[in-house]
């Protein structure tokens, strides 16, 4: 009798457990929720009333005289980002390839803290040095006015390194050292072990970590900023000023009003949308890959 | 016929010295049973036959380890050759997480053989050699991960047979099988001698007897006594030899 209400007891503890995670689980779910659905009715009627094509494919922001053009920030966001990726990735797997199978455990024991120490430095000090160093240097070595779209993929190709770097060797570390020592039995070398069995088993970490920098890369603000010269033309080369999606927003939201502000939450809905497109051809592909 | 001379090897981790001296004649095409108490260097001495202790670090080999007139731990050997001539096979099956095909079509590639017809042959042939074949033929895209304990580790010795190795050294390759699976294993191991020198070391007193020609019985980094493994079974030379066969070491 006396067990019996014990397991009853436990029962209803579990069950507790459980609700209690469901809501845990449902509050992520609805903050998401919540988030979404305030953009959105801040941000689409207008987009309604004006046209989606005025926004996505017009040249032309001024905002106080009704014209809400997105396209430079669209293509600054994407310059940007794209420009972010080809400095950030190759370093990235480059340098986690290195401090996984060629350096020395004491190497890598340094190095790999420092590179997460990267991460927790504030965007505003990666942009001070990139107007303070950077800016002048492109300047003056590549011509333009410095505060340009090669500076702005240089500083965030930095500031996306500690992401991709260390989610990277941590998958690359997490491996069986017996898919290693079964390659370099067969008499691969050590490069082909990496290339041809580490790399793909690892696949789907690094693969998170190419997402989550290419993430930073498109919501980095601060930095942007900073160095990207905020210009709302079209820019027709690298070294020249660029605004992106969340720089417009961050640079006018404090004094937009009307439609003005409901045309910075437009950026937002694009903005997000664009997120959503990235991570869901990122993940379809790491489940083709995969398969 | 001697396939591989070891002389006075010793094996050092840091300051701890893992083998002893230790001296062995492995004979050609047949099978070489490693036993002794756990700890005792049998992998320490099977991974110095095809210089699988180069990877760690701290491991310092003293000695001549000798295959085909040449000691393996001369400077100028080819190590990426000496791997392929001398296979190993692991503990624990270690398929690599790609395709059945993959897995067999891995070493060849890592040796610059890429043409279609010897490579689809080498498939054919060492998946056969295994008795995968029937089985697996029609799923040879499919994931080695997914295949059972016993499939992983048929595929494994098939991956190091198709690379056409002489010698093959096999650590415990039955310990994580049933004892069907183990079985099976080692008639094929019966199969595979015909062809290939074998160095199987096992904790399986049973499975030495029934397999081996040979048998070493190790001790605390030494080779206490080496013969034939029916001598070794029925009369052993060493009193220590006898305590650990007949169950009363230790
Ligand atoms: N990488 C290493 N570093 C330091 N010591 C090691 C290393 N590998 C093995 N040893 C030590 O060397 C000795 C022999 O180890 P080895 O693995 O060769 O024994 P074994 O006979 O294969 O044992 P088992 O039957 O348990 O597999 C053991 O005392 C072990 O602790
Ligand atoms: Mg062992």
């Amino acid at each position: 009798m006396g067990n019996r209400t014990t397991m009853k007891g436990t029962e209803s503890k579990e069950k507790l457990i459980r609700l209690f995670l469901l809501a845990t689980a449902l509050s992520a779910i609805s903050i998401l929720a919540l988030i979404s659905v305030f953009i959105f009715t801040e941000g689409l009627p207008i987009m309604f009333r004006h046209g989606f094509k005025k926004f996505l494919f017009s040249l032309d922001w001024y905002p106080t005289e009704g014209h809400f053009g997105l396209l430079p920030m669209i293509i600054g966001s994407l310059m940007v980002t794209v420009g972010a990726m080809i400095i950030g990735v190759p370093l990235g797997l480059a340098g986690a390839i290195y401090l996984t199978q060629f350096s020395s455990k004491k190497v890598r024991m340094v190095v790999k803290p420092m590179i997460e120490l990267l991460a927790g430095i504030p965007s505003v000090v990666y942009g001070f040095i990139g107007v303070v160093i950077l800016v002048p240097f492109v300047r003056e070595n590549f011509g333009g006015p410095g505060f340009s779209v090669l500076t702005a993929s240089i500083i965030l190709g930095i500031m996306i390194l500690p992401t991709i770097l260390s989610i990277s060797i941590d998958s690359l570390m997490a491996l069986p050292p017996a898919y290693r020592e079964g390659s370099i039995a067969l008499g691969a070398t050590e490069w082909q072990t990496t290339r041809m069995v580490l790399l793909p088993a690892a696949r789907s970490g690094i693969i998170a970590s190419i997402i989550l920098g290419m993430g930073r890369a498109v919501g980095e603000t601060m930095a942007v900023i900073m160095i990207a010269g905020n210009a709302t033309s079209l820019p027709r080369t690298i070294l020249d000023p660029v605004r992106t999606l969340t720089s417009n927003i961050a640079l006018e939201m404090g004094y937009a009003s009307g439609e003005h502000r409901q045309a910075l939450f437009a950026t937002g809905v694009i903005l997000f949308i664009i997120i959503m497109v990235l991570n869901t051809v990122a993940n379809l592909t790491s489940r083709k890959m995969s398969r | 016929m001697i396939a591989i001379e070891v002389n006075k090897l010793s094996v050092f981790y840091g300051q701890f010295q893992a083998l002893k001296d230790v001296s062995m004649k492995i004979n050609k095409q047949k099978i070489t049973a490693l036993i002794g108490p756990s700890g005792c260097g049998k992998t320490t001495f099977l991974r110095c036959l095809n210089r699988m202790n180069d990877l760690i670090d701290e491991a310092r080999i003293v000695g001549e380890v000798i295959i085909d007139g040449v000691d393996i731990y001369r400077e100028d050997i080819d190590l990426l050759e000496l791997r392929r001539r001398v296979g190993m096979v692991f503990q624990r099956p270690n398929p690599f997480p790609l395709s059945i095909e993959a897995n067999i079509l891995y070493g060849l590639k890592v040796h610059g053989i890429n043409d279609r017809k010897l490579m689809e042959e080498r498939l054919v042939r060492s998946l056969e050699a295994v008795q995968l074949w029937d089985e697996l033929k029609d799923h040879l895209r499919k994931n080695a991960l997914s295949l059972s304990l016993e499939q992983q580790q048929r595929l494994c010795l098939a991956r190091v047979l198709a690379v056409e190795p002489e010698i093959l050294l096999m650590d415990e390759p039955c310990s994580a099988l049933d004892p069907i699976a183990t079985a099976r294993i080692e008639e094929l191991m019966f199969d595979l001698k015909k062809q290939y020198t074998i160095v199987i070391v096992t904790h399986n007193m049973q499975q030495a007897a029934r397999v081996s020609d040979f048998t070493g019985y190790f001790l605390l980094g030494e080779l206490i006594e080496f013969g034939e493994t029916e001598q070794i079974f029925t009369a052993p030379a060493d009193r220590r030899t006898e305590e650990y066969i007949t169950g009363r070491y230790g």
